[in-house]
């Protein structure tokens, strides 16, 4: 159903843009959602404009995750402009508008995008591309010129140790991303200590696998299997047939969507009798439960949650503060908006606009340095979970205050299949199934 | 003198095109333009690097960006693990893929048409698979530069700049290059094996070897190129070092700017390079640019079919003088 | 040992499908000299064409075959007419670049209503189980089906009149043309059906994988490399090529790291080239 209303919509809307292409000529070039760029706002002050500046890969491989940070981001922007702009102490009021170009997935024009938006645009900040190698890119230009970068869908660490000074990453990031996989783990059977890791050959997933390889082995585990696949893998059984010969407890590893649910189906299909399941990406997206069957108990770590509920309440007792909007407001505005459940990388989005007003709010400015002075002292409570930054100089803009959830597919009440989530124990919203079948 | 510039008239249009392109960014002083400008003078480069083996000798390399990717590693390698400067990089990256362009060209220029064209995929897919398995070249991670690196440049913005200048001497470089081979006698030779491969042994072309020394001089601008870009775009890795669709790109480029002219592939690869930003970069279009790019690129095909420069020369004697 | 036996046989029944991916590139290759670079692009039209029939009409995968095999056929002359016919005589470079046009307005097309998400034709033939070998139906159905396509495409080309035109204009056009074989429309058929494959070959690959927009793209490296190895324009040889080449990926995952397979099957598919130019199983071409 959902992939019939995409189609006609995309349709329509090539008809429509080809229809308004031939009326109009270049009227539109700017992205706005937003609404008016020059009233004078109540109080008096004045009202200016914030342009927010990135890429997203309408084409190319990309597509998917992309659109969804995207949809997140622009959720933000638009409920910030409804509720009247970014209003600052002085009595201006900022209003939002984002401008932003098709990367096409690769990084071929991402530098020559970026710098567009810096200088041309005139863009205030900039948001990151999606995946950390088209990151990587663009952040080498937002350093040149000195714009804050928010990044999110970038978690590799790597592009944090590059000694770039304004990138700020709303990602827990990748060493962290399998960790909690294998506590859980160690929590539910002590005796299960072979393990399985086979990932996609990309820097997210390999800087993930080789963290918590590392992890593994501290802890005393076994790795009977070490490998990656190729990012266009649609055949996982030679990889399957592997695993069935080292015989593992648990099989660790996947990459993105794509990748990972078609290894989730073909482990299911070829019956392989492992104990337990925990893949990158692919199980938190709720397209994952259309595998059915295939879907079932497989794990999986993620940033956020519609089910994680972080409050104010509990925010402030820790001593911190809380800001923005709650998860379950988020969950509903952004179903109605966009008509899918959030995925995280929609949360990344949102979450990477509300860090940025934060870090306006309480620099009074919008000057860059005074952003990320705000930004490097940011230690605060969103519906995504804590943000804070790391402010070293080996690895400035790390995300240190993130933790990521473990989640696991089991049966449901009114559907077949219902997301649950399963560690951190605090957060449990079910017991973890185990073992698998 | 009128004699010399009479002779050479057909590199002055192309240069002359080239220091436009250079100095259109200078002009406006913007950094946008620089870049837009950057990624059209790559195009050029790398076009006119293939027309020396495509356009000169007529072997349909689909895999060129093979040496792209082999200069971006080895300098990547040399200027990251073990801190050289970026000169000798880039003249590393330069050797390494010519040298390679030698050894594969004495292998594989053997076959011929639809075969070599084969063969090239087949070497780049083998080499972007093989780097993927290597640790010391990050395996499929690749490879990050250090923003320390560009300390030296006074910060990114004096490395963009450099890169920018660096690019404008090698395609200068690569457009006389190819001037002045399709003028040699080792030029009509080449020419002739695109016409006739055993006349022009029987002609006493030794083929081989010409065939093997195009190749070669096809190879080391782009090596030379790839160290430059992922210098500048701060990171390589497989997929994007060995990326078959920029390396039909760049037939495309020659293609539409007349294949075999010296001043082709300079106007092919910036009118693609410009169309499909603009495509790229307009609100209602960018849905379906891929799709319009390929419509006209058909078209272009179909009913022009010996490019932009090619169709001029075919119209007009005295333009046939003056555009090479 | 049983890992072995299990991998090789996963190994060769997707090699059999991979031998029916490369088998309309191949046949076209043979029959004009074209190397159709819109080919991966068809096989995620086919792709799309059994996915659309099966979730929007209910129309059984199998059945659906059938409709995109005669989709695909008339998709094939036309494009023939429109993007090939032209340069036919040209150089090969011209139909390189007019076959990757199309190839450009497909995926943009496709990508402008898909997007680059992932679908899956969720229908099961189920998982059959014996012994160290768990194969799914659908695995089986598609290497059946392989070599049913393989059988008729031989008997349509050494039977039937058409089929033996289409060699006649393959061995020699000038010839043909003089024997009074409409030539130009006897290359839009060969067109057409080599195309027809490709599509029923990415309907096949629907059955069992996911599928995108760009999934062709794989299965058109790999046809290049099995066209290479069966022999061009040999469509039994495709099917041994694509055998080989499965076997390849089924057996050196269980020796060595499975990233060395692309390794070696380009670094296999270029060392032929060069000692045997006219591939293993070569023709008089």
């Amino acid at each position: 159903m959902r992939m019939r209303s995409v189609a006609l919509a995309a349709a329509l809307l090539m008809i429509m843009s080809v229809l308004a292409g031939c009326s109009s000529d270049d009227s539109g070039s700017s992205e706005t959602t937003a609404a008016p760029t020059e009233t004078t706002a109540a109080s008096g002050g004045e009202t200016k404009t914030i342009t927010v500046g990135f890429t997203t890969s309408q084409t190319g491989k990309y597509n998917e995750s992309s659109t969804r940070q995207v949809d997140g981001f622009t959720l933000w922007m638009d409920q910030v402009n409804a509720a009247g702009g970014i209003k600052l102490d002085d009595g201006t009021t900022y209003m939002i508008e984002s401008k932003t170009y098709d990367d096409e997935s690769s990084s071929d024009r991402v530098q020559e995008l970026y710098t567009d938006l810096a200088t041309k645009d005139n863009a205030d900040f900039l948001i990151s591309p999606y995946s950390s190698g088209l990151t990587a890119a663009a952040a080498v230009v937002s350093e040149q010129y000195g714009k804050v970068m928010i990044t999110t869908g970038a978690a590799s660490d790597a592009t944090y140790q590059q000694g770039f000074t304004k990138v700020y990453q709303i990602y827990t990031p990748a060493s962290r991303y399998l960790t909690s996989s294998i506590d859980l783990l160690a929590s539910l059977d002590a005796n299960a200590k072979k393990l399985a890791f086979v990932y996609e050959n990309s820097k997210f997933s390999t800087g993930v696998v080789e963290a918590a390889k590392t992890y593994a082995e501290e802890n005393g585990y076994d790795i009977v299997m070490f490998e990656g696949y190729d990012p266009e893998t649609t055949d996982f059984n030679p990889f399957i047939n592997k695993i069935e010969a080292a015989s593992p407890d648990a099989v660790l590893g996947g990459g993105h969507f794509q990748d990972g649910s078609t290894l989730a189906k073909q482990l299911y299909e070829k019956n392989v009798p492992v104990k337990f399941i925990s893949l990158l990406v692919a199980p938190p997206e709720p397209a994952f439960a259309e595998l059915g069957d295939a879907a079932m108990e497989v794990a999986g770590p993620s940033q956020w949650e519609p089910l994680v509920q972080y409050t104010e309440d509990a925010a402030n007792a820790l001593g911190m503060d809380w800001f923005g909007t709650t998860g379950d407001e988020f969950t509903t505005t952004y179903t109605e908006a966009f008509g899918d459940a959030p995925s995280y990388h929609s949360a990344g989005g949102y979450a990477a606009g509300l860090v940025l007003q934060h870090a306006i709010e309480s620099a009074q400015s919008i000057d860059p340095d005074a952003v990320a002075t705000a930004l490097d002292a940011t230690n605060v409570v969103t519906f995504f979970g804590p943000l804070k930054f790391d402010t070293t100089a080996e690895s400035h803009g790390l995300q240190v205050g993130h933790d990521m959830v473990v989640i696991q597919w089991q049966p449901g009440s009114d559907e077949p299949l219902a997301k649950q989530i399963v560690w951190p124990e605090a957060g449990q919203t079910a017991a973890p199934m185990y073992p698998r079948g | 003198m009128m004699d010399f510039l009479k002779r050479t008239v057909g590199l002055w249009i192309p240069l002359l095109v080239v220091a436009g392109i250079a100095a259109y960014p200078l002009i406006t002083g913007s950094d946008s333009n620089r870049e837009a400008m950057f990624s059209i003078l790559l195009a050029i480069a790398l076009a006119s690097s293939l027309n020396i083996l495509l356009g000169y000798t007529g072997y349909v390399s689909f895999g060129h960006i093979v040496f792209f990717g082999i200069g971006g590693y080895a300098g990547l390698y040399v200027m990251t693990v073990l801190g050289w400067n970026i000169w000798f990089a880039v003249l590393l990256g330069a050797t390494v893929a010519g040298l390679i362009a030698y050894l594969l060209g004495s292998a594989i220029l053997r076959l011929r048409g639809g075969y070599f064209a084969l063969a090239t995929i087949g070497v780049n897919e083998a080499m972007r698979a093989l780097t993927g398995n290597i640790d010391a070249l990050g395996g499929p991670i690749g490879m990050d530069v250090n923003f320390s690196l560009y300390k030296p440049f006074g910060g990114p913005g004096g490395m963009l700049q450099f890169v920018f200048w660096s690019v404008v001497a090698l395609t200068v470089l690569v457009i006389i290059i190819s001037f002045v081979v399709k003028k040699s006698k080792f030029g009509l030779g080449l020419q002739a094996i695109r016409e006739d491969e055993d006349a022009a042994e029987d002609m006493g072309v030794v083929a081989p070897r010409a065939k093997t020394w195009a190749y070669v001089l096809s190879a080391i601008i782009p090596g030379a190129l790839g160290v430059l870009f992922f210098f500048k775009n701060g990171h390589i890795e497989p997929g994007e070092a060995f990326r078959l669709a920029l390396s039909i790109e760049m037939i495309v480029w020659v293609m539409l700017g007349g294949i075999g002219t010296v001043l082709g592939p300079v106007v092919g690869a910036g009118l693609y390079q410009e169309t499909r930003k603009l495509l790229l970069t307009n609100a209602y279009l960018k849905n379906i640019q891929l799709a319009v790019a390929g419509a006209l690129l058909l078209a272009i095909v179909l009913f022009v079919p010996a490019g932009i420069v090619g169709w001029l020369r075919s119209r007009n004697a005295r333009l046939r003088k003056v555009l090479e | 040992m049983d890992t072995l036996a299990a991998s090789l046989l996963d190994g060769l029944l997707i090699g059999l499908l991979y031998g029916v991916a490369a088998m309309g590139l191949t046949l076209i290759f043979g029959v004009m000299d074209v190397i159709n670079l819109a080919h991966g692009a068809i096989m995620a039209l086919g792709m799309f064409g059994v996915y659309l029939l099966f979730s929007e009409m209910g129309m059984n995968p199998y059945v659906a075959l059938i409709a995109v095999l005669i989709l695909g056929l008339l998709f094939g002359v036309i494009m023939y007419f429109v993007a090939v016919d032209r340069v036919i005589d040209e150089s090969p470079l011209a139909s390189l670049l007019s076959t990757f046009s199309v190839n450009m307005i497909i995926i943009g097309i496709g990508t402008a209503i898909w997007t680059t998400s992932t679908y899956n034709v969720e229908y099961s033939l189920g998982t059959v189980e014996t012994g160290p070998f768990t194969v799914t139906g659908a695995r089986l159905m598609a290497a059946f089906l392989a070599v049913v396509i393989t059988a008729l495409l031989y008997l349509f080309l050494n039977k039937t009149r058409p089929g033996k035109y289409i060699r006649a204009v393959s061995d020699n056009r000038g010839a043909a043309d003089l024997m009074g074989i409409p030539s130009h429309r006897i290359l839009a058929l060969a067109f057409g059906i080599g195309t027809a494959i490709a599509a029923v070959a990415g309907g096949m690959i629907a059955t069992i994988f996911p599928i995108t927009i760009l999934g062709g793209s794989t299965y058109e490296l790999k046809s290049f490399v099995i066209v290479v190895l069966g022999g061009l324009g040999n469509p039994l040889g495709a099917l041994i090529g694509g055998l080989i080449l499965g076997a390849i990926e089924g057996i050196v995952p269980v020796f060595m790291k499975t990233t060395w397979v692309p390794v070696i099957e380009f670094g296999l598919f270029v060392g032929i080239l060069l000692f045997r130019p006219t591939g293993l199983m070569g023709t008089k071409k």
